[in-house]
């Protein structure tokens, strides 16, 4: 499915991302973690474009997307959602979600017809149903709530169909409750939908619980990967990562 | 559940049908406001009434046509008025020159605009705020030096003189003042309903998500540049029908058209009138107008009593009149449904 081959990317001598390599396999569902400055938003910025690797390669079922433009790439079939939501924030909940379908139609340049078009209703009207914001629909996305907010952020990206789904800390800035229903919902979507979900995330007891395969980096490496128990028991990934976040959470 | 399904049935069932019949609702809307300005020339003998609807008809459809990039788009530019310019020159032009009837000068014009803007327009679109800004205002006193220098075919600073002709096309003689001002009002519906249903087609709402969140856009597989790019173009057209209007309503063009203070009259008006509504830079062009020709009758310091109500405007309401008024017409429904 995905599969990332040697990607590189450095900010003056500082390589934010050393030569990793990862696949994902098709309907899995990975974790990303990582110290702060790791590289795992870079990561993603140079999976989806945002950032142009130096080097390597971006395979989605064996087509390289290294360096492509963000709209071609999510045309692709990956899509994401962003750490701080990222939305349109004078639009409704429903116009927000018809017109993503517009775009994904490739009818957002459409002149001689009245928005929406009927065509986009279904699916906008499926995936606010699958979040859980279609009673909030003519709510305008600035007075949402944070935790509405991230959901229409991975609204946005799900409801483009992709193959791959990246969520960049799906659960930021979130409380304690609000954390887990959250990424409930995250395991939920990634067992309806039967797409490819990889997301990063920060809670120690979140990953452990819900994410089957971990991947760990750190200062643009990959540390690890492996399950859940594998991830925990691994000498380098205590040392460098468990480890620093125990002593700083003792001191 | 029950009640989640009893709200999408009721959500769902006008939308579907809401499109089309918003559509009709604006036709609807535009064909009284023909007729009613169409007949105004039965009910009065007044030349200096109708003179101010043809102006603010050429008014009307530059500042609404500048709304597509600064309320929709997010793009303010400050040389709008250069596409204001350039249709008035064009047309003028092409009429003294070539003696083509009156619809061929009009299409060559819009032609003419749209090649020049989407040249200056590939060129400004990449920038962003300021930048933006700024290169379009580089541009028009390009255009507006142009018109000064190149006085064997310009006029340079005394303009296009000796009258525009105007050859009676399909019965229509816009030398006759009713038939001007018909022509003018005809110009002017139509240009407002082609720019409403820009406004609320999928493109439209592709131009706001630009606005919003121009790298989200990009996210969901919008191409941003291109998206921009083609509202320029099409803010340009509809300026310079509102140039041309203005050059048949003068019978000439001078460079006044294409200098920088028309770009800023736009804005201006587009503070006076808000931007969050469609018509509300038509409502700014008609205060504006009216605020011009009030205020010069009575003192030749015109420019301080315009620059202190934008002032108040700016600071005081710190939006349009229309956005004042679409802004509490929302809250009184809101507090009449709560009661």
């Amino acid at each position: 499915m995905l599969d990332i081959r040697n990607l590189a990317k450095s900010f003056g001598g500082v390589k934010a991302t050393n030569d990793v390599t990862l696949d994902f396999p098709d309907g899995s569902l990975t974790a990303v973690i990582g110290p702060n400055g790791a590289g795992k938003s870079t990561f993603f910025n140079l999976i989806t474009g945002a950032l142009k690797p130096d080097s390597g390669q971006v395979l989605l079922d064996g087509v390289d997307l290294a360096g492509r433009s963000p709209p071609e790439i999510v045309r692709h079939g990956i899509g994401r959602a962003f750490q701080v939501a990222s939305i349109f924030k004078s639009l409704t909940v429903q116009e927000t979600m018809l017109a993503a379908v517009s775009a994904d139609q490739r009818t957002s340049a459409v002149l001689h017809k009245r928005f929406p078009l009927p065509e986009t209703r279904d699916r906008a009207e499926h995936v606010m149903e699958l979040l859980g914001l279609a009673g909030k629909r003519h709510r305008t996305a600035a007075t949402l709530s944070h935790g509405d907010q991230k959901l229409l952020d991975i609204a946005l990206a799900l409801v483009l169909e992709p193959k791959v789904l990246l969520l960049d800390e799906p659960t930021a800035g979130m409380g304690p409750e609000e954390r887990w229903r959250m990424i409930d919902k995250v395991r939920e979507l990634w067992e309806s939908q039967k797409i490819t979900v990889v997301f990063i995330e920060h809670d120690m007891d979140i990953v452990f619980k819900i994410a089957p395969k971990i991947v760990v980096l750190c200062y643009g490496r990959i540390l690890a990967t492996g399950t859940p128990d594998e991830i925990r028991n691994n000498s380098a990934v205590i040392d460098a990562y468990l480890g620093t976040e125990h002593a700083g959470a003792a001191a | 559940m029950t009640e989640l399904e009893a709200g999408r049935a009721q959500t769902l069932v006008p939308a579907r049908g809401g499109a089309a019949l918003h559509r009709y609702r604006d036709v609807l809307i535009a064909l009284i406001a023909f007729a009613v300005l169409a007949s105004l020339p039965l009910f009065t003998g007044s030349k200096a009434l109708l003179d101010f609807v043809i102006r603010c008809s050429a008014y009307g459809l530059f500042a609404t046509s500048l709304n597509l990039l600064v309320g929709y788009t997010g793009l303010t530019s400050f040389g709008h008025g250069m596409f204001f310019g350039l249709g008035a020159y064009s047309f003028g032009l092409i009429m003294q020159r070539l003696g083509v009837p009156i619809p061929v000068a009009f299409v060559a014009t819009l032609v003419v605009t749209a090649i020049v803007a989407a040249i200056i327009g590939a060129i400004c679109v990449r920038l962003k705020e300021i930048y933006f800004a700024f290169v379009t205002l580089a541009f028009q006193m390009l255009i507006h030096s142009t018109i000064l220098s190149w006085a064997s075919f310009t006029g340079g600073d005394q303009g296009l003189r000796g009258g525009i002709p105007r050859p009676v096309f399909l019965g229509i003689d816009l030398s006759n003042h009713v038939h001007l001002y018909v022509t003018s009002c005809a110009l002017l519906i139509l240009g407002l309903l082609a720019m409403r249903q820009i406004a609320q087609s999928p493109f439209g709402y592709t131009l706001r998500m630009i606005r919003d969140n121009a790298a989200r856009a990009s996210f969901l597989g919008i191409d941003v540049w291109r998206a921009k790019l083609t509202v320029f173009v099409l803010a340009a057209l509809f300026a310079a029908m509102g140039g041309m209007v203005m050059a048949l309503f003068v019978s000439g063009a001078y460079p006044e058209f294409a200098y920088w203070t028309i770009s800023g009259e736009a804005i201006f008006i587009n503070m006076l009138g808000g931007v969050s509504t469609f018509l509300g830079p038509m409502v700014g062009t008609v205060l504006l107008l009216l605020l011009n020709d009030t205020v010069t009758r009575f003192t030749e310091y015109h420019g301080i009593v315009l620059g202190i109500v934008i002032l108040f405007f700016a600071l005081g309401l710190r939006k349009g009149l229309l956005d004042f008024v679409a802004e509490w017409y929302a809250h009184r429904r809101e507090t009449g449904e709560g009661r």
